[in-house]
């Protein structure tokens, strides 16, 4: 398992880069995410929030810049002066500490909602089937689902599968929780069920960075955010500044926009 | 249909068929012409058939047929697999090589590939410090080219099903923290079992009768091999083929009855009431699909 230093930041970035060919979709990220912190990252689509979320997993590679989460750089051994490529298990292993929701929840449909949630504690930390299965029930009961163990996804409304692949994330004891837009493949009357989920935890003191289009809670959640725009930081700070009393003209025109969709 | 319309208690016509019953009473002609035909030609021997059917040298060529299929299927299965997997990895050789060997196999036709797996004494008398006939005798070579033929077909169909597994599981399954081998194991490959079995189904059928093919050899007792060698020098021809054909049906039946259930395995989560996408459902009849 990796060692979690219980002090410093969790995130540490520090003018990340990233293109896909010539596309350039990070141009120079700088920021840092500390303990119990959330952080909240929004901007249009393309502005590269989503982009830098995968990174913090090795999803995506960087390109340049430092990337350090737990003080580890991703995707990278730090021996003596020189930074080696991790071995495809060992960015596994780093892994572990971090839990991700998606957009399409990306379920595992041949499994059911019990099946998913207990796949990664038995095959990568190797625990006994009971064991997982008890933690595997109390996680659904806490994300309001106990009745619905034995049901495969497909069976499931968009509310409920996100949050059984909220459990699903949680089983791994994660110490930093990424979510990827989760409720933007969502029916709107089925948005507030996962946004109750993730308050929840907001308030256990998980950390998590949230990309997500919902001003209204990530104002209520947020400790920080920030406005992203062409693959830079606009703008950042508290979401009573950031959301409410924006300086740039971008994130006020975005706001504008999100806000009132119609005009 | 009620003939009778409800709100208004009118008669209601329904449109009839005149077509589709002259169709069918041209083929039923036909067809009783056929069974007639064959059923009273003297030139067969039907009791005779019965008997071959039944006899024990029929019933070990349907068990070597059996076995050849279930290697040769059991084989290509494992080589197709390791040659989809090579041939979706980031390493070209490997690449290379899974292209190279679906070219190869996919490329030269079944019957010269068993010639060639037997004559192999011919071009390598010897493998190492050993005879190569006794390396691999008729039986050997005879599943050699089955396997070989088939893992190449199963590489594209192994292939295909892997990639039509969406990204976002891989992703999923590796932000959980599995390495690359246990999410192929345990979240690709399951699912792409679902899309992979229907043609290997058909692979399998295909399989039992390119069995026949090793009669080429003579020394493998397949079911076709045995019945030529012991009823052509009786002048059983006909009677032997019918036998053979018996046989294969009956084969091709029970495999179908066994991927109705491999597919209902491997189909879970996905089954919704009322649906019947399954070819051997629609087949058997046995459509009701478990919710």
């Amino acid at each position: 398992m990796t060692y979690v230093p219980t002090s410093g930041p969790v995130v540490e970035a520090l003018g990340v880069c990233k293109n896909f060919g010539r596309l350039e979709v990070l141009k120079g990220i700088t920021l840092t995410v500390d303990h119990g912190e959330i952080v909240s990252l929004m901007g249009p689509s393309g502005s590269g929030k989503s982009t830098f979320l995968r990174c913090l997993n090795h999803l995506e590679t960087i390109n340049g810049g430092e990337l350090r989460v737990f003080g580890d750089y991703v995707g990278y051994r730090e021996v003596g002066n020189k930074l080696h490529e991790l071995k495809p298990k060992e960015v596994a292993a780093r892994r572990q500490n971090i839990g991700m929701v998606f957009q399409r929840f990306n379920l595992f449909p041949h499994m059911t909602a019990l099946e998913n949630i207990c796949l990664a504690p038995t095959v990568v930390r190797g625990r006994s089937k009971s064991d997982v299965a008890h933690h595997a029930e109390v996680l659904l009961d806490r994300v309001g689902l106990s009745a619905k163990r034995d049901v495969y996804p497909a069976q499931l409304s968009g509310g409920q599968q996100q949050r059984v692949a909220i459990a699903r994330a949680l089983a791994m004891e994660p110490e930093l929780m990424l979510f990827d837009e989760p409720t933007s493949a969502l029916d709107p009357e089925l948005v507030g069920e996962v946004l109750q989920v993730i308050r929840d935890l907001a308030e256990s003191g998980m950390t998590m960075v949230i990309v997500s289009h919902e001003i209204g809670f990530l104002k209520d959640v947020s400790d920080r955010v920030f406005f992203m725009d062409g693959g830079v930081v606009v703008e950042s700070g508290p979401p009573v500044e950031v959301l409410v009393n924006p300086q740039h003209e971008r994130t006020k025109d975005f706001l504008r926009r999100v806000l009132q969709p119609d005009s | 249909m009620s003939p009778i319309d409800n709100q208004t208690g009118r008669q209601v016509v329904p449109l009839r068929h005149y077509g589709r019953f002259v169709a069918a009473v041209v083929v039923l002609l036909l067809l009783s012409a056929l069974f007639i035909s064959v059923g009273r030609n003297d030139k067969v021997n039907w009791g005779t058939v019965g008997k071959i059917i039944t006899s024990t040298i029929t019933l070990r060529g349907v068990w070597i047929t059996i076995l050849l299929t279930l290697i040769a299927m059991f084989a290509g299965l494992v080589l197709g697999t390791l040659s989809a997997v090579g041939g979706l990895s980031k390493n070209p050789v490997l690449r290379g090589v899974s292209l190279g060997f679906t070219w190869f196999f996919r490329g030269t036709p079944l019957l010269v590939q068993i010639l060639f797996w037997y004559n192999l004494a011919l071009f390598f008398p010897r493998i190492g410090p050993w005879d190569t006939n006794e390396v691999i005798p008729a039986f050997a070579a005879a599943a050699l080219a089955l396997s070989l033929n088939e893992g190449a077909y199963m590489s594209e169909i192994v292939r295909t099903g892997i990639q039509a597994i969406d990204p976002g599981q891989t992703e999923a399954a590796q932000s959980l923290g599995l390495t690359p081998v246990q999410t192929l194991r345990r979240v690709v490959l399951p699912q792409a079992m679902r899309i992979i079995i229907p043609p290997t189904g058909n692979e399998t059928i295909s399989m039992l009768k390119s069995t026949s093919l090793v009669s080429v050899i003579g020394s493998v007792y397949d079911l076709l091999t045995r019945l030529q060698i012991t009823y052509r020098p009786k002048g059983l021809v006909i009677e032997y083929l019918f036998g053979a054909s018996f046989w294969y049906l009956v084969l091709t039946t029970i495999f179908s009855i066994g991927q109705y259930f491999i597919e209902k395995r491997f189909g879970r989560g996905f089954d919704r009431p009322g649906s019947a996408r399954s070819s051997s459902k629609r087949m058997f009849g046995l459509g009701k699909a478990v919710a």
